[in-house]
């Protein structure tokens, strides 16, 4: 159980940005949330391709042995930049909102009293 | 205890209890299931490739469709930042 | 926003040119040691935004104007997409690494294994391209970003 040890980081990633999201009413704070929850997808990636006691797929002078998968290390590497992107794109919206509605609390937008 | 979040406590429970129980059931770390399509690679990246990195091979050669994609998103990203911060000329 | 203090701005000119060579050192070496283009990019681009954050957006903005970055970045792209439909002419199919293992300029076969500068097919032009493109669309989301938070109303 404790050899699982990156797999239960991964789901305790995942959980603490799921709560970020879901209970959080600053603005900012929803973003870092789905910051977490990338992260965690990204280190599911990577521990997914690990063979035990390998190293990693250089052939440049190694030390030879058994070495690691590749592949999911190259689609970790597009998830990274998708994820920028993305945040970027969100945080110049949420610039415009402020300008809009002078406060960050996402209860106070759209008109709804809850 | 409006209904918005009732539905939030569930949704949250749900998804923590499928996440706990994944790890348990999840293959050991370290004993991956599929070899053949990365075991090719390894074997066959500097005599097809002239290069010494395998990701950077796999990035650019084997799949560099997905990289495409990637260059794609990135640009349309920018394109975006710009478009909604953009002056107009009075 | 104004720049920081003449001890920032001159240690900020000072540790720039260094950042800049390690970041185009692991762009152009990308298919011999770990890295390549995104890397690479992503570490050229937060020297360009130390520069910006010590001297000031106004100052900044004298020097480059949006424009220019937007045709950097298309050129970065326009060189990849130029790559591989060149792999059709070559090849046969799209994406093809056409200069591998001929007399053209990338093509050295590895000796024993051990692959150099001079190797790799079209993939060291491919980070070359990629690198461009990241780094300036980087630093056109950071410059824009600091451009429209100043105070005054003179922005959409």
């Amino acid at each position: 159980m404790i050899d699982n040890l990156p797999f239960i980081a991964v789901a305790a990633l995942i959980i603490i940005g799921l709560y970020a999201v879901l209970f959080r009413r600053n603005l900012i704070k929803i973003v870092i949330g789905i910051a977490l929850i990338e992260s965690g997808v990204n280190l599911f990636l990577v521990t997914l391709g690990y063979r035990a006691g390998s190293i990693a797929p250089i052939y440049t002078s190694s030390p030879g042995g058994i070495m690691s998968y590749p592949v999911p290390q190259a689609l970790t590497l597009t998830s990274i930049v998708i994820g920028v992107a993305v945040l970027a794109l969100m945080l110049s919206l949420i610039i415009h909102i402020y300008r809009h509605y002078g406060s960050l609390d996402v209860r106070k937008l759209g008109g709804e009293d809850q | 205890m409006n209904t918005r979040t009732i539905a939030a406590v569930i949704f949250f429970t749900i998804v923590s209890v499928f996440m706990l129980f994944s790890v348990l059931m999840i293959h050991p770390f370290g004993q991956p299931d599929a070899q053949a399509m990365d075991q090719y690679i390894i074997d066959n990246t500097v005599n097809e490739t002239g290069t010494n990195n395998g990701v950077t091979a796999v990035v650019f050669d084997y799949r560099g469709f997905d990289t495409l994609g990637e260059a794609t998103v990135l640009f349309t990203a920018v394109a975006g930042v710009m478009l909604l911060f953009r002056r107009l000329k009075k | 926003m104004k720049g920081m203090s003449k001890i920032v701005k001159t240690i900020a000119n000072i540790s720039f040119p260094f950042i800049m060579i390690y970041g185009l050192y692991i762009i152009m070496h990308g298919h011999l040691t770990p890295g390549g283009g995104f890397q690479g990019g992503a570490v050229v681009a937060s020297g360009i935004v130390l520069i910006l954050v010590a001297h000031g957006s106004d100052w900044i903005q004298t020097k480059i104007k949006e424009h220019d970055l937007s045709l950097f970045e298309s050129l970065g792209a326009f060189c990849f997409i130029l790559l591989a439909f060149l792999g059709i002419a070559f090849g046969g199919v799209f994406f093809t690494n056409f200069m591998v293992n001929t007399n053209l300029p990338f093509g050295q076969i590895p000796i024993d294994g051990a692959a150099n500068l001079n190797t790799g097919g079209t993939i060291p032009l491919m980070n070359l391209a990629v690198g461009l493109k990241v780094i300036a669309g980087l630093f056109a989301i950071v410059l824009v970003m600091a451009i429209a938070t100043l105070k005054k109303e003179e922005s959409v």
